[in-house]
């Protein structure tokens, strides 16, 4: 009978040591900046910090840890998310609601391993699955930028996450599922050219976080890299990004994504939605050797096979036809052609544009509601704007508007029912 | 046509050449620069020129038979504002939904636009519209719109008793002292047709959008840099001093005159923040 005991409390210890681990798990002492490896005198350096203000820029930090009207990088806002609100965090140097005491130990366990200071899970909002590839000399760089800032007294907003979402620790089967550590590894059958934009794709850049599919759990699998995808809770999507037959940037050189990225425009197409911010605040302050490296690296991507569509049961013609009349009534001929061209370095073509053609016709339908000005950008400071016609047309105009320029000249991309625009008409604009 | 706008100050509706449109040169520069591989296949030098011209004028030909001709102006860029706000800023009196742009001070219009921007101001067309505009370009479109003259249309009243007319009358040009609520007048100018650089005119506004404003200061859905003196005062007014005050002012004739009163001609009652005071103002 005394193994049976021994048995029983073994399984005791175990299953008190999981609970433990549960709860408490993770936890860890933070170092502090005195008893950090890197000296002060390094994160004062102006170099470095020209250096992680540029880094920081690619990444786009600003991009999430900016309130509407806020201070930069101080936080303050929300992230929504399909599991909840993620408060999004303070990174300026404010000892209280900041980074003030974080050591740069702290930072790289946070970017690279997704672990908080105290050693706590962080929620992949914060793009670690991404950030992970990122290096020690670069990660360094930004956290002197970001020590360097003005501090800011903001403190986070109250996560509002749904159970079981709101229990850290349920984050230890997902980083199992998709988390990966480790530092970007070059490719040696590749040129450094195309090592650089994938360190920048993959990496800082984190254009998955938008460009892939994500799973019900809120996880990219590995074989959906940069396919592009539906932005959960923004209601855009996000193109796939390969230039490959099939991929959505088909038919764009390597020049025309660097124009993009720069000045906001393309002979191809022009940034809105959420790309237009992407483009204002990051990637037109990105050197040109950067961005001939993220192109080189996006013009390699495999083209995807796609499912054969199933024909529709719908008939579509009477709806394009009405769609044609509205492109002519509504004056959308008057600035994107006959031809669905578009001017040259004013409005963008809609033919073979893959932000008309993508799979859901989220982003031509939000664009005719929405309307608005081209990215603003130093190449471009006086933008042209596109009329929002949420006022002018019915659902069932822009359906109709949206099928025909889904359907004509080059494009061959299936309808947008009037149900569509009734519910991208509600999407909230952030 | 009112204040000084060319032939191509209006937009063109047809796919025509217009003599002025430098959209047009940018789409032949592009042509040109396409055109220029045309010739590095050809050796001979008379053939090239040959071919280029014929190249360039073909090309030229058949792109401008279907791009079409873009003005480079203002308005031609500031679509997604005259959609809605009408080309000279004129707005919708008839439904008092989008409101008035023109002639009100260019300061002003700004001030707008980066409210909008900073969450200040709630609505989210406008929001997303002109979230990335840079300071410079707002402070060009809104001495677009600050510049436009254009009549005022009338819009409807509501049916207001006498009694409430002249309530309204009061607080517009006298205030309610003991509930320390300053006379409209006593900032937006004595004919209330605004005071520059950032006080708008409140006269020839439908009354809807008068009632909106200042329903929407006291929701928070309207606010500016603080101190926010029309919030204080927005929220002295009682809900039925918010009718009588619309109606007084969207009842009451234009001056002859609607062009807003030289700066400083007024000395505003309290602290406010687009007039240049700090503090809370409370």
């Amino acid at each position: 009978m005394k193994w049976l005991l021994r048995l029983l409390l073994l399984i005791v210890v175990l299953v008190a040591l999981l609970l433990g681990w549960l709860f408490f798990g993770g936890a860890h002492q933070p170092t502090s900046p005195a008893m950090s490896k890197v000296t002060a005198a390094t994160l004062h350096d102006p170099a470095l910090i020209a250096r992680g203000e540029y880094l920081a820029a690619v990444g786009d930090c600003a991009g999430c840890h900016t309130a509407q009207g806020g201070a930069a990088f101080a936080g303050g806002r929300s992230l929504a998310t399909p599991f909840g609100n993620i408060p999004v965090p303070n990174i300026t140097p404010d000892r209280e609601t900041g980074l003030g005491n974080w050591s740069f130990e702290d930072f790289w366990q946070a970017l690279h391993g997704g672990k908080g200071r105290h050693g706590e899970w962080l929620y992949p909002a914060f793009s670690y699955t991404s950030y992970t590839k990122v290096t020690h000399d670069d990660a360094l760089a930004m956290f002197a930028y970001l020590q360097s800032l003005p501090s800011v007294h903001l403190p986070p907003t109250t996560p509002t996450l749904e159970f079981p979402y709101s229990v850290r620790n349920s984050l230890v089967a997902w980083r199992a599922l998709y988390f990966k550590e480790g530092v970007y590894k070059p490719d040696q059958n590749q040129s450094a050219q195309w090592n650089r934009g994938a360190y920048l794709v993959q990496g800082l850049g984190h254009c998955n976080e938008c460009h892939a599919a994500r799973d019900s759990l809120g996880g990219m699998p590995q074989d959906m890299h940069l396919t592009g995808g539906q932005i959960p809770q923004q209601n855009w999507y996000a193109p796939d990004l390969s230039t490959r037959q099939n991929g959505g940037l088909q038919g764009w050189n390597e020049q025309d994504i660097v124009d993009l990225l720069k000045t906001g425009q393309s002979p191809k197409g022009t940034a809105f939605g959420p790309m237009a911010d992407v483009v204002a605040t990051s990637t037109q302050h990105m050197t040109n050797d950067d961005l001939h490296a993220v192109a080189t690296y996006l013009g390699s991507l495999p083209a995807r096979t796609l499912a054969p569509e199933e024909p529709s049961p719908f008939n579509a013609k009477a709806l394009v036809q009405q769609g044609e009349k509205i492109y002519t009534q509504q004056h959308c001929v008057d600035c994107h052609g006959k031809d669905g061209n578009g001017v040259a370095g004013i409005y963008p073509p809609l033919n073979g544009n893959s932000s008309v053609t993508e799979p859901s016709g989220i982003n031509a339908t939000r664009a005719v509601l929405l309307g608005g000005f081209a990215p603003l950008t130093a190449a471009n400071p006086r933008p042209y704007s596109m009329p929002p016609f949420a006022q002018q047309l019915n659902d069932a105009d822009v359906a109709a508007v949206v099928s025909y320029i889904r359907d004509s000249w080059a494009n061959k991309a299936p309808v947008v029912l009037e149900r569509d625009v009734s519910k991208y008409r509600q999407t909230p604009i952030d | 046509m009112t204040s000084g706008f060319d032939e191509c100050g209006m937009l063109s509706r047809s796919a025509s050449l217009a003599p002025c449109a430098s959209g047009h040169r940018v789409a032949r520069a592009y042509n040109r620069r396409m055109n220029t591989n045309t010739r590095l296949h050809h050796a001979k030098p008379f053939g090239a020129a040959v071919l280029l011209v014929v190249a360039i004028l073909f090309s030229t030909a058949s792109r401008a038979a279907d791009a079409p001709s873009i003005p480079d102006t203002l308005q031609q860029r500031i679509m997604a504002c005259t959609t809605c706000h009408g080309v000279h800023g004129e707005g919708t009196p008839g439904s008092g939904y989008f409101p008035r742009l023109a002639g009100k001070p260019a300061a002003y219009l700004a001030r707008q636009m980066q409210d909008f921007q900073n969450g200040l101001r709630k609505y989210a067309p406008m929001e997303y519209t002109v979230r990335q505009l840079s300071p410079a370009y707002m402070q060009e479109i809104a001495e677009y719109f600050a510049a436009q003259q254009v009549p005022y249309g009338r819009s409807p009243l509501p049916p207001v008793s006498a009694a409430t007319l002249q309530r309204g009358e009061q607080l517009v040009s006298k205030g309610d002292p003991a509930r320390q609520i300053p006379a409209c007048a006593s900032c937006h100018g004595s004919q209330l047709i605004g005071v520059q650089p950032s006080t708008p005119g409140l006269v020839g506004l439908p009354y809807d959008y008068l009632s909106a404003q200042l329903g929407s200061w006291r929701t928070h859905t309207r606010g500016t840099v603080a101190p926010d003196c029309m919030a204080v005062v927005a929220n002295r007014l009682s809900a039925s001093d918010i009718t009588a005050v619309a109606a007084a002012l969207a009842s009451r004739q234009l001056p002859a005159d609607t062009h807003a009163q030289a700066a400083g001609s007024v000395t505003p009652p309290l602290p406010c923040g687009v007039l240049g005071a700090t503090g809370d103002g409370t």
